[in-house]
């Protein structure tokens, strides 16, 4: 019984380990490419063990392409939206949670109904709206509808509706107003559900695709995920390249995901309700 | 009096906490919506006024075959990802829900990576795994059918591919919900069902598979309005053809709004596809309820 309890762990174990490894080949393989040269790459023998360590395809991306300015405009936007977001969250999730005023019931409604609303297919007025207010190839114009993200004050209003009745009434004795009760109490007291949001909005507007690839049209102004299909077409078949500025384009949210690993997993498990 | 002013200062500060959102919602999610519904029935371009055409718009689309086309696309490519993401993450999530510790996060992390790149960087990472030159995965082909294939200029290959890719992007989301709701199934059911000595496929089938339905709702649901809205990876890995063998609702709307110019017809495609994910999301809705009153 125990022998083979032993050796079905093991069979387990390597075969799990073996279907991951499988499973991020893809990233070893862009790996490999990205550290050969450009004729070792597409030569005859060129395998899956690494034979070459030639870092001049990086340099290449990072010093021939905007590849720095795309870097800045994804981080500066997906910073902006992510503050904006959160604050603008916390704040109307606090009222529909804490306070009653004409049109509660309503404005949660409209939230919960803006969760299901595909803003994909809301691109060709978004797009006629934002050049009616000049703001085609601006960072404004690719933050804007990024700003409605619901699910943060779903999740928000959840967890504020939880805190204890009590905890209020010190504030309020003490004259304090809702701002303070906000800022000094229902935020501090739930700053991990904060970081959570914070990491999922970040990462989803850092991958945003579409939008930015609709508003922005000048390379000055592409975010990261726009700016890599544009190296594609400068640089045609120049494979190692291409794996470089993929890979640079990947990195910081890929670093960012291996140290905050928990902190991901947990956040993506509590927006999707999953977990409260 | 000191009560009635109160509430009116409660009134007021409520107002200012939800002001950003609400007016942030109405300039680039409720405006937008109207305007698409009203650009509808004009054959306005994209930027400028149109008359208006009454119902026209739609009675081209429906003799329009690029639409049915498309329409029929985005079913196959829902059949193509739903169901067997699910099956694949609830699969994965069964087995390193059995691993333990450090391992267990490698394994999960590993999976879990592909999520979190962007969707150029996936597309540029597979387009160069399938090149049908130097691709990697060639040789596989040839073993299988004996050539090398061009999967993204044929026909038959250029979804499926599309569909595999996607799922190897978006997976790991998947394996982590099912993970999630494996954490809450309480082990006292299984000692309990291990004492009335159920084999595993009994555990599986008895208390298991019952008890994750909620979250297999929610994931198949889920991967439904996702894959409805495909466009990102249709667009940089064959724009849609060959043969517009890939042609999307999605891809449609980009085409006749942002290069023929058609805000008109644009918006009335947008607008189908707004309302169909709309009814679906609302019976996905309708099941988190359930889930959440039980």
């Amino acid at each position: 019984m125990t022998r083979t309890r032993k050796l079905e762990n093991w069979i387990l174990t390597g075969g799990s380990l073996l279907a991951a490894a499988i499973w991020t080949f893809p990233l070893y393989w862009a790996f490999i490419t990205s550290i050969r040269t450009e004729d070792r790459v597409v030569s005859d023998g060129a395998g899956v063990v690494p034979d070459e360590f030639n870092l001049s395809s990086y340099v290449e991306a990072l010093f021939n392409t905007k590849l720095l300015t795309w870097y800045w405009n994804s981080i500066a936007t997906s910073v902006i939206i992510t503050l904006v977001v959160l604050i603008s969250g916390m704040m109307c999730a606090y009222a529909i949670s804490q306070m009653r005023f004409p049109g509660r019931r309503l404005l949660y409604g409209i939230v919960l109904a803006s969760f299901m609303v595909p803003s994909q297919a809301l691109v060709v007025t978004q797009f006629i709206l934002m050049n009616d207010m000049g703001l085609i190839n601006t960072w404004a114009g690719i933050i804007l509808p990024q700003l409605i993200v619901p699910v943060v004050i779903i999740v928000y209003k959840q967890f504020f509706d939880a805190v204890p009745k009590e905890m209020r009434e010190a504030v309020v004795l003490d004259g304090g107003g809702d701002y303070t009760l906000l800022f000094k109490i229902y935020l501090p007291l739930n700053w991990g559900i904060t970081t959570a949001l914070a990491i999922i909005t970040f990462i989803m507007s850092w991958n945003q695709f579409f939008w930015p690839f609709l508003v922005v049209t000048t390379e000055n102004m592409m975010t990261i995920p726009v700016g890599i299909t544009q190296v594609n077409d400068a640089f045609g078949v120049y494979y190692a390249r291409l794996m470089s500025v993929a890979l640079l384009g990947a990195m910081p949210v890929a670093i960012a995901y291996l140290i905050f690993q928990k902190k991901v997993t947990e956040a993506v498990m509590i927006s999707s309700g999953v977990k409260g | 009096m000191a009560m009635i002013t109160n509430r009116r200062r409660d009134v007021a500060v409520a107002m200012t906490l939800i002001a950003p959102f609400v007016l942030t919602f109405a300039l680039v999610f409720l405006y937008p919506t109207l305007r698409m519904i009203a650009l509808s029935f004009t054959d306005a371009p994209l930027i400028g006024e149109g008359e208006w055409v009454g119902l026209a718009n739609f009675k081209r689309l429906l003799s329009d075959r690029l639409f049915f086309t498309s329409l029929k696309n985005n079913g196959y490519f829902v059949l193509l990802t739903v169901v067997p993401t699910t099956v694949l993450a609830l699969a994965i999530a069964l087995t390193i829900n059995r691993l333990k510790g450090a391992l267990q996060s490698l394994v999960l992390a590993l999976f879990f990576l592909p999520y979190i790149l962007p969707v150029s960087v996936v597309t540029e990472i597979w387009m160069w795994m399938l090149d049908f030159q130097f691709g990697i995965l060639q040789p596989v082909f040839e073993f299988f059918f004996g050539k090398s294939i061009p999967v993204f200029k044929n026909p038959y290959w250029v979804m499926p591919t599309v569909a595999a890719v996607t799922i190897w992007w978006t997976n790991g989301f998947n394996v982590l919900l099912f993970i999630a709701g494996l954490r809450n199934i309480p082990t006292d059911f299984y000692e309990a069902a291990a004492l009335d000595g159920a084999t595993r496929w009994q555990m599986f089938r008895r208390v298991t598979w019952p008890l994750l339905w909620p979250v297999t709702a929610l994931v198949l649901t889920l991967q439904l309005i996702l894959q409805l809205k495909i466009f990102d990876q249709v667009y940089l890995m064959s724009s849609g053809g060959p043969f517009n063998s890939s042609y999307v609702l999605l891809l449609m709307v980009y085409r006749e709004a942002f290069q023929l110019n058609h805000g008109g017809y644009a918006s009335a495609i947008a607008l189908i596809l707004f309302v169909v994910i709309m009814v679906v999301s609302v019976l996905q809705f309708q099941l988190l309820r359930a889930r959440g009153t039980k």
